[in-house]
């Protein structure tokens, strides 16, 4: 089997002397989807923070296909092969669609290369290049945020809410561009509420609870639990 | 009509100037968050380093401008931000007006130091040379500032909207760590922002120096110009800086032009930028009240009231005795310290307690000495009408920027400081121009304290009394009520306090117990004048109050002493003229985000004894009583357990949304556990 | 009559609707739980009820009053109170002090002269139960610790509506229990409370009426069997089961219209 994209091996973080994460072990294997599931809290958005170098851990290890991480500033991991799209709108309110896009060339790849492949897969960015990003709605804004992710090439992509305060019929949109990315061979990494929608385009899922994962498995037998754990024992 | 159109094109030259400067001072805020208050100085100590270039080494001038544009300023705008505003933009907005405050001051200190003061010209540009547009003669100087503007607004904007460092400059105004996740670098960019903002201060200046003259303050106080046309553009949109720059410069001609050269309304052609300043705040739209702002500011020690009393008494006997053995001229500076203590007790009130700043304290002092003066009663019903006075005015500086930020507060206060200055101190109605006015001392029970010692005795004792009073509102329940309105205006507000006018109470408290000082001052000295009270003389106060603690009433009676004695030192090694301002505003620099200061450097220091030598030498001796040693140690915690006020003051709270520590459960025994 | 109105408000923050016409009622004497996904728009809302945000349109109206543009502490005064998402404690202050304050802003200026009983503060502390952490300051405590002390905060004021969100996070199990029956008691004072939850067992065990929020909406309220039963809250939570990918190439604009079925 080849080395995994990313291994997370007992990570400890915490903001102050509240501890978020308590031993996070998890490990996407290269080329894979898995979905990180969990209730509010859990302690998902801060193991993207870890990941994505914007917050150090207490201790534990994050290996990159193969390479150890975990000292690596947030610029340094985004331009060597990593995407993270946070939670919230991620893309830059007060810039044009196009000027937004230009800072996808930070990632490596020629700014021209990089609105050839947005405006190919969405269209209506095409339209809307001169618009301003936050005047768009949230579902284009997140296909701005997305497509970064298709320009880019990364070899490991996190999201972070994608759907959140967007319809589901948006949001389904949304991850059948998530699965498309996928079969271009990119790695990924999905948190997300939506838990059946993640789970759709998913190979694998873990769940979090307490700073932990405290399952992993196929989406199927996943699934069968999410109800509970979101919406409550008795569903 | 002639005259209109030159009064034009001079207006038209001074504006594009402004634009300039104010472009830089956009720029650099809002990629930063960082207002420079030092931009003009920055701008001044650039002129000085173009004039020693090129007048004083002999380099030719463009060679000269080259290397101050393209090396020297952007080298200077680099090294700040790398080490002394990064990072600065996520602290209250009183840090970093207290670090770039002392920047200010420091670098007109430096500027003294390394150029001494003495008559030094910089020619125009193209000498005198010029061209006739119908009958007015235009100069090529004017015309190359309007075309630099010209090219800087050009320049600024293709480089926002045309480069990919410019749009990242942009992109971390939205969201900074956005960029890094893009893999752009915000540290870059804050850099380059600051290396160019410094450069366009160093051209601003330059090009301004030959009309306005090569001075230390002229030219660092032309940010106030820069600062109220960027706040046309809300210190955002540069077009609307640049248009703000125009108008502001074209209306300071015409005031020149059209407006008296003489009387009482003189002065009103001085404080055009301050008056337009004061009409774009006021016409800011309302500030909402945010949530997760700072909070948990660690404070100095609050000591007992008995311990408080005792080192009060103490400070009292010392003055005592002190006096009965000083010459009349020391007589004098330990009542200036004095005056000095008290000013910085009402920035304890303002700052160290409700997170306020005030860039003109002394502003208010002169206000209580002018209406002591006038009011002319000796007497304690004086001295309160007095301070009454300062207060209704520092009250009703408040109230039009009651629905803004502390930043507007606080440069309201800059602007108050420099109408007060140019207009009102100086009117006959005043202190009249270059004039001074007697001043009686206070009389109690109807004896005049004519005796100097006495006099300054009796200023120890109400500054003793003003400090027990001040720790006594602090233990209070308004002192809570303050405390709390810092930590969370957002909370204060839901819980039903109605903070305008409780900040308006606030800053006019302050204001009045620096009138107290500025009346009690006044009969210290007897003759008192406009120089007395200057708006410059109020930052290195501002300064110094941080740098010995402006979180503790000793803070405050140290940096009075340490206040007085600057003019001293200054007066009595000439070769240090301007040092001490570079210790200050540089101290103040590294101690900005930390504002309890020396003072609780002290309080550490007096723990330290107490907790670990004291009872070591206690026990080689057991003879010796133990002594407390007053005014040093807190009592209501046990000596050494107490550590939290040693760790960085001023903090920021690390609350994200998802700290909350969801207890675990494991995903098959949930339904069971609660079931 | 109810106590509070929400009337069709709206929030827009720049091209983004955080709130779409939302519209509900509350109560004196009921537990009410605004529920909904992350980024649903309910602190928002909060931010509108308690006039810390003003509304794009839409009316806010409280004991039969429109108060959609009056000041924050005004509505405080009226019998308003809240806690927040982010936690908004007094840092600097001991958890003692933070309530003292909180009584202090209460009896205003009638309050300067008189001494707030110490017993009173004591009782607000014992009754949401951290009367232990009275001495500690406010930034060295834990998470819901400091939750319960803005909800004591928020009592000292003895409000008719009371806003808490999302109260429950960082409590545990025994303490997530007790909160449950103090809400339940609190009213049966008379109280309307008004909730943020997402721990659902708390919300599905103690309030008396739901209102689901979804992107910016209303989509759904009721008591909490019928919410738990409801196939638009599940698909707000959990997104569609639908197996069948969308078949579309572009975006196609938020929709307001009815949501296909879902097949289990």
């Amino acid at each position: 089997m080849s080395i995994p994209i990313l291994e997370v091996m007992d990570l400890h973080a915490a903001y102050g002397r509240i501890e978020v994460l308590r031993g996070v072990d998890l490990t996407i294997p290269r080329g894979a989807v898995v979905a990180l599931l969990g209730p509010n809290g859990a302690g998902k958005s801060t193991l993207l923070k870890v990941v994505s170098g914007q917050m150090r851990p207490t201790s534990g290890d994050i290996h990159m296909a193969g390479v150890a991480v975990e000292g690596a500033s947030t610029e340094e991991l985004a331009r060597n092969g990593l995407c993270t799209i946070p939670e919230g709108r991620s893309v830059f309110p007060n810039l044009t669609v196009e000027e937004n896009l230009k800072l996808v060339s930070y990632a490596g790849v020629p700014a021209d290369k990089v609105l050839e492949t947005a405006y190919r897969y969405f269209p209506r960015l095409d339209q809307r290049r001169h618009q301003l990003a936050g005047t768009m709605s949230g579902g284009e804004q997140q296909m701005l945020a997305l497509s970064r992710a298709l320009a880019s090439d990364p070899a490991l992509l996190m999201l972070d809410e994608l759907s959140m305060g967007l319809a589901p019929l948006i949001v389904e949109e949304l991850y059948d561009t998530v699965a498309r990315i996928a079969e271009t061979g990119v790695s990924i990494l999905v948190v997300e509420q939506f838990a059946r929608t993640a789970l759709r385009v998913s190979d694998y899922a873990a769940v979090m609870t307490g700073g932990r994962v405290v399952a992993t498995g196929e989406p199927d037998e996943i699934n069968a639990k999410m109800s509970d754990v979101i919406l409550g024992g008795a569903a | 009509m002639s005259s209109l159109l030159s009064f034009t094109v001079l207006g038209i030259f001074t504006g594009a100037a402004y634009a300039i400067a104010a472009s830089g001072l956009v720029l650099t805020y809002s990629t930063t968050r960082v207002f420079n208050v030092a931009h003009g100085a920055f701008g001044m100590v650039m002129a000085f380093v173009y004039w020693d270039f090129s007048q004083r080494q002999g380099i030719p001038a463009w060679l000269a401008l080259g290397l101050v544009l393209l090396v020297v300023a952007p080298l200077f705008g680099l090294f700040v931000q790398r080490f002394v505003t990064r990072n600065l933009g996520d602290s209250p907005v009183s840090v970093s007006l207290v670090v770039t405050v002392g920047l200010f001051v420091g670098l007109i200190g430096f500027a003294q130091w390394v150029w001494k003061p003495e008559a030094r010209s910089v020619p125009q540009f193209f000498d005198q040379a010029g061209f006739n547009l119908g009958d007015v003669f235009i100069t090529y100087h004017q015309l190359l500032t309007i075309l630099l503007s010209a090219a800087v607004a050009a320049g600024l904007f293709l480089l926002l909207n045309r480069t990919r460092v410019g749009t990242a400059m942009r992109a971390s105004v939205d969201n900074p760590e956005l960029l890094k996740l893009y893999g752009g670098k915000p540290g870059l960019v804050a850099a380059l922002a600051w290396a160019i903002g410094t450069s366009l201060a160093a051209l601003a200046g330059i090009l301004l120096t030959p009309v306005i003259g090569l001075d230390y303050y002229d030219l660092t106080l032309l940010v106030i110009n820069a600062y109220a046309a960027a706040m046309l553009g809300r210190l955002k949109s540069l077009p609307l800086t640049f248009a703000g720059a125009m108008t502001l410069g074209i209306l300071q001609s015409y005031a020149v032009a059209y407006l008296p050269s003489s009387g009482d309304l003189s002065g009103l052609r001085a404080v055009i930028p301050t008056l337009f300043l004061f009409a774009v705040i006021i016409l800011m739209p309302q500030a909402q009240l945010r949530v997760g702002q700072v909070k948990g500011i660690v404070s100095a020690p609050l000591p007992t009231v008995r311990r408080s009393v005792v080192a009060g008494g103490a400070l009292v006997v010392l003055m005592a005795l002190l006096t009965l053995s000083m010459s009349s001229s020391n007589i004098l500076l330990a009542g200036t310290a004095a005056t000095y203590a008290m000013v910085m007790l009402s920035l304890v009130l303002l700052t160290g307690y409700g997170g306020h700043v005030s860039l003109a304290q002394f502003t208010f002092a002169g206000v209580g000495a002018l209406a002591w003066a006038k009011l002319d009663s000796p007497n304690l019903l004086g001295l309160v009408l007095a301070a009454l006075v300062a207060a209704a005015v520092g009250a009703l500086v408040a109230l039009p920027v009651l629905r803004l930020t502390g930043l507007y507060l606080a440069l309201s206060t800059l602007a108050f400081g420099v109408l007060m200055d140019k207009l009102v101190f100086q009117a006959s109605f005043a202190f009249g121009f270059n004039g001074s006015l007697p001043a009686e001392r206070l009389a109690l029970l109807g004896i005049p304290v004519t005796d100097g010692g006495t006099y300054v005795l009796l200023m120890t004792i109400v500054f003793v009394a003003m400090g027990i009073g001040l720790l006594q509102l602090r233990r209070g329940r308004l002192g809570r009520i303050l405390i709390a309105m810092r930590d969370s205006p957002a909370a204060c507000g839901t819980l039903g306090l109605n903070m305008r006018w409780f900040r308006v109470g606030l800053f006019g408290l302050s204001a009045g117990m620096a009138g107290l000082a500025g009346a009690l001052f006044a009969g210290l000295r007897q003759t008192i004048s406009a120089t007395d009270f200057q708006l410059l003389s109020s930052l290195p106060l501002l300064l110094l109050a941080v740098v010995c603690g402006v979180t503790s009433v000793t803070g405050a009676a140290i940096g009075g002493v340490g206040f007085m004695l600057l003019p001293v030192l200054q007066s009595n090694y000439p070769g240090l003229a301007g040092l001490a301002f570079v210790v200050i505003g540089f101290g103040a620099v590294a101690l900005g985000r930390d504002p309890n200061g020396i003072a609780n450097l002290l309080f550490a220091l007096g723990r330290k004894v107490e907790g670990r030598l004291w009872p070591a030498v206690a026990d080689r001796m057991p003879s010796l009583p133990s002594l407390p040693l007053p005014g040093l140690r807190r009592e209501d915690e046990p000596v050494g357990k107490h550590r939290h006020v040693d760790q960085p003051a001023w903090r920021i709270d690390l609350t994200p949304d998802d700290t909350q520590v969801v207890p675990m459960e494991g995903v098959a025994g949930h339904g069971a556990s609660r079931g | 009559m109810a106590l509070l109105e929400v009337d069709d408000v709206v929030v827009q923050f720049g091209g983004v609707t955080a709130v779409d016409q939302a519209r509900f009622s509350l109560e004196g004497g009921r537990v009410t739980g605004l529920i909904g996904p992350n980024g649903a728009g309910k602190t928002t809302c909060f931010n509108v009820i308690t006039g810390l945000q003003k509304p794009t349109s839409g009316h806010v109206r409280y004991d039969g009053r429109d108060i959609t543009s009056m000041q924050p502490h005004r509505r405080a005064k009226r019998g308003m109170a809240r806690t927040f998402q982010r936690l908004e404690a007094f840092g600097s202050l001991s958890v003692r002090d933070n309530v003292r304050v909180a009584l202090d802003i209460h009896h205003g200026l009638r309050g300067l002269l008189q001494r707030t009983p110490a017993s009173r503060v004591d009782a607000l502390l014992e009754r949401v139960g951290i009367a232990e952490y009275a001495d500690e300051r406010a930034d060295s405590i834990p998470t819901g610790t400091a939750r319960l002390l803005e909800l004591a905060r928020a009592l000292a004021g003895e409000p008719r509506l009371l806003l808490l969100d999302e109260p429950s996070s960082g409590l545990d199990e025994s303490e997530t229990d007790d909160f449950g029956s103090l809400l339940r008691d609190l009213a049966g004072e008379g109280r309307a409370v008004l909730m943020v939850e997402h721990d659902m067992d708390l919300v599905m065990s103690v309030c008396d009426e739901i209102h689901v929020l979804d992107f910016g909406q209303v989509i759904a309220s009721g008591t909490p069997g019928e919410i738990r039963a409801n196939r638009r809250v599940q698909e707000a939570y959990l997104g569609q089961a639908d197996e069948e990918p969308v078949e579309q190439t572009t975006l196609i604009d938020p929709i307001t219209t009815e949501i296909p079925a879902v097949q289990s």
